[in-house]
């Protein structure tokens, strides 16, 4: 037994090394100042009008992409279900082979194809076609997130509606349930569990996300990891960064908080 | 005689190249309690699955009632699946599974409530109303499964190996509540089972199936004591088959030596397959039985000794209560009526239920 323990020996340091102790480095610069002094200033620059507006913004932004991810990505993975197992496999591989490539090589890829001058312009102006200008504005920054991101809202859903026994829904069916009807009363509350870990895995990047924002975003849109990251960086100020962090960090977890009560009282047979 | 019920007519279906039914026919009376047995693969699953509407058969037709149902969505049938694995709706609670086809045909919320009760008293969980699946045992979500199939007053219940997962106690205990349900149902039953024990206890019909072919069709009695071939007599029970001659009506030539028999009709010298059960084997002295041979193992089973008995060179298996050690010599005796002569196998058929031997 004492053995065994032993292998959770690298994990161990490595989360006490790298996850703990920054955690607590956080908390630490974010409820001090300069002196050291106990202080709960960091944390009400959060509510400072700019800050309000970037994280009012991120939370938009991040509800859209996420609902957005989401239209796209339950289709397909009940389309995927559906498949054969060779078929599928490669659908999946074809999804999947995107999130091979760095999230910064392709984030960068997307500013090429849709700056003014970019690839996509210039092929719509060759053809007479109206521009798109959509660079430097919150659709681009939407655009990029959910390309980033859908993959990851993908294969929790695929992999939930997959286990789902094809008997239960052949007894829906044999019980006198249209198609329809036993989607809707079987096959997504069934699926709820994926759903909401496909949620959680786009909108936490989401709101988070500064190297989207920075690069679709150019500097006139603001989202509140761009806020933290100029604080940090820019300002050299790691205290007032600090609190930001906290604050948002405190906002995530509530929400997943409220996610997981959801599906608890839905009984999305998430256990 | 009641009325066809289910018309089954020249249903083929193959997956892929694998060919599972072939040109089957078979129809099914009203109130009846049919069991389609047979090994793994021989095909039974696939032809409930065509009578649920889950899988379309590549040629022939289905008829209930006299109306094609061949196309038909399995929503619009007059019949209902339990399902191997029970397949209830985890996400809902005992009484939200049973209520679902009701709630789908829009019936009032009284009348769901009156069914539910009627529905968990018949199946023996009265109290179960607000339990989820997942905190039940496996023998009362297969009742779960049943209560929530029969509130819909289905003509016909398919039941499609619903004792596999259970084991052997409740299996048992569970065949008798199945009677007992069908009596007080009224309705007809499709049982798909591999068990041959399952089948006998339960059916008032059972269809032998192999390899996509019907092997035999008849009561429990016919199938047991009057195999048609070597397959059936081999999955029914266990059995000895031997190759024989029937020399004339009423005597037969097992291994050299004569029995008196009581089959009539087949020709003169016919090379035929005799069928004998190993508990309608007597042991007696030597002197007194019609072949002579010697015990050569022999193991307690509970209810009888279980016995092989060497004679012209073939082992012959006894089931007895009476105990005869190791080397014994004995006489093998058989009343003529419990010889089974059967054909040698020549249709296509039969050839298909050898070959599985």
């Amino acid at each position: 037994m004492n053995k065994r323990k032993l292998l959770a020996g690298p994990y161990l340091f490595w989360s006490v090394s790298f996850i703990i102790i920054p955690l607590f480095m956080v908390i630490y610069y974010g409820l001090t100042n300069d002196n050291g002094d106990f202080t709960l200033k960091n944390l009400a620059a959060m509510a400072t009008p700019e800050n309000l507006k970037a994280l009012g913004l991120s939370l938009l932004l991040s509800v859209i992409s996420t609902t957005v991810c989401l239209l796209l990505a339950y289709p397909l993975a009940m389309i995927l279900t559906n498949m054969k197992v060779g078929k599928s496999s490669f659908i999946v591989l074809m999804f999947i082979l995107p999130m091979w490539v760095n999230f910064l090589l392709r984030t960068l890829a997307w500013q090429n194809l849709l700056e003014n001058n970019g690839v996509i312009n210039t092929l719509l102006r060759f053809l007479n076609l109206p521009t798109i200008d959509i660079i430097n504005t919150p659709y681009a920054i939407v655009l990029g997130m959910v390309y980033d991101f859908l993959p990851f809202m993908v294969l929790p859903i695929y992999n939930v509606l997959s286990k789902i026994d094809q008997n239960v829904i052949s007894a829906a069916r044999d019980l006198g349930a249209n198609s329809f009807q036993t989607f809707l009363k079987i096959i997504f509350p069934l699926s709820l569990p994926g759903v909401i870990s496909g949620i959680t895995m786009v909108f936490v990047p989401s709101l988070t996300t500064f190297v989207i924002s920075d690069l679709l975003g150019g500097s006139k849109v603001l989202l509140i990891g761009n806020v933290i990251d100029q604080t940090f960086t820019q300002g050299s100020d790691w205290h007032t960064g600090s609190g930001l962090s906290l604050v948002l960090t405190i906002f995530i977890v509530a929400s997943m908080i409220l996610v997981a009560k959801y599906d608890k009282e839905g009984k999305g047979a998430a256990f | 005689m009641p009325n066809k019920l289910i018309d089954i007519k020249n249903i083929s279906k193959s997956f892929d190249d694998n060919l599972v039914l072939d040109d089957l026919n078979l129809y099914i009376r009203e109130n009846e309690f049919l069991t389609l047995l047979g090994p793994s693969g021989c095909g039974k699953t696939t032809l409930l699955r065509i009578l649920g509407g889950f899988e379309k058969p590549d040629q022939g037709r289905i008829l209930f009632q006299g109306k094609d149902i061949t196309d038909l969505a399995p929503n619009k049938r007059q019949l209902n699946t339990v399902f191997q694995k029970y397949a209830l709706f985890t996400h809902m609670t005992i009484a939200e599974n049973i209520a679902f086809g009701l709630k789908i045909k829009k019936k009032s919320k009284s009348y769901i409530q009156d069914k539910i009760r009627y529905a968990l008293k018949l199946v023996n969980l009265d109290g179960f109303e607000n339990r989820y699946p997942d905190s039940l045992s496996g023998g009362q979500q297969q009742r779960i499964a049943i209560a929530r199939a029969i509130v819909n007053e289905p003509k016909v219940l398919l039941l499609d190996e619903p004792l596999g997962a259970l084991d052997l106690k409740l299996r048992q205990d569970m065949q008798y509540e199945l009677i007992r349900l069908k009596n007080e149902l009224g309705i007809t039953f499709i049982y798909v089972t591999h068990d041959q024990e399952e089948a006998l206890t339960m059916s008032d019909t059972i269809v032998v199936m192999n390899q996509g072919y019907i092997q035999q069709i008849g009561t429990p009695e016919d199938i047991y004591n009057e195999p048609q071939n070597a397959f059936v007599a081999d999955f029914i029970g266990e059995s000895n088959i031997l190759p024989a001659i029937m020399v004339q009506d009423k005597l037969v030539q097992i291994l050299g030596t004569n029995f008196p028999c009581v089959d009539t009709g087949f020709g003169k010298n016919e090379p035929v397959d005799a069928v004998i059960r190993p508990e309608d084997i007597d042991l007696v002295k030597p002197e007194d039985g019609i072949m002579e041979g010697v015990v050569t193992h022999l193991i307690f089973k509970g209810v009888h000794y279980e016995m092989e008995v060497t004679a012209h060179n073939f082992e012959w298996l006894v089931h007895s209560t009476d105990m005869f050690p190791v080397g014994t010599k004995v006489g093998i005796k058989v009343d003529p009526f419990d010889i089974q002569i059967m054909k040698k196998p020549e249709s296509e058929d039969e050839e298909a239920a050898a070959a599985d031997e």
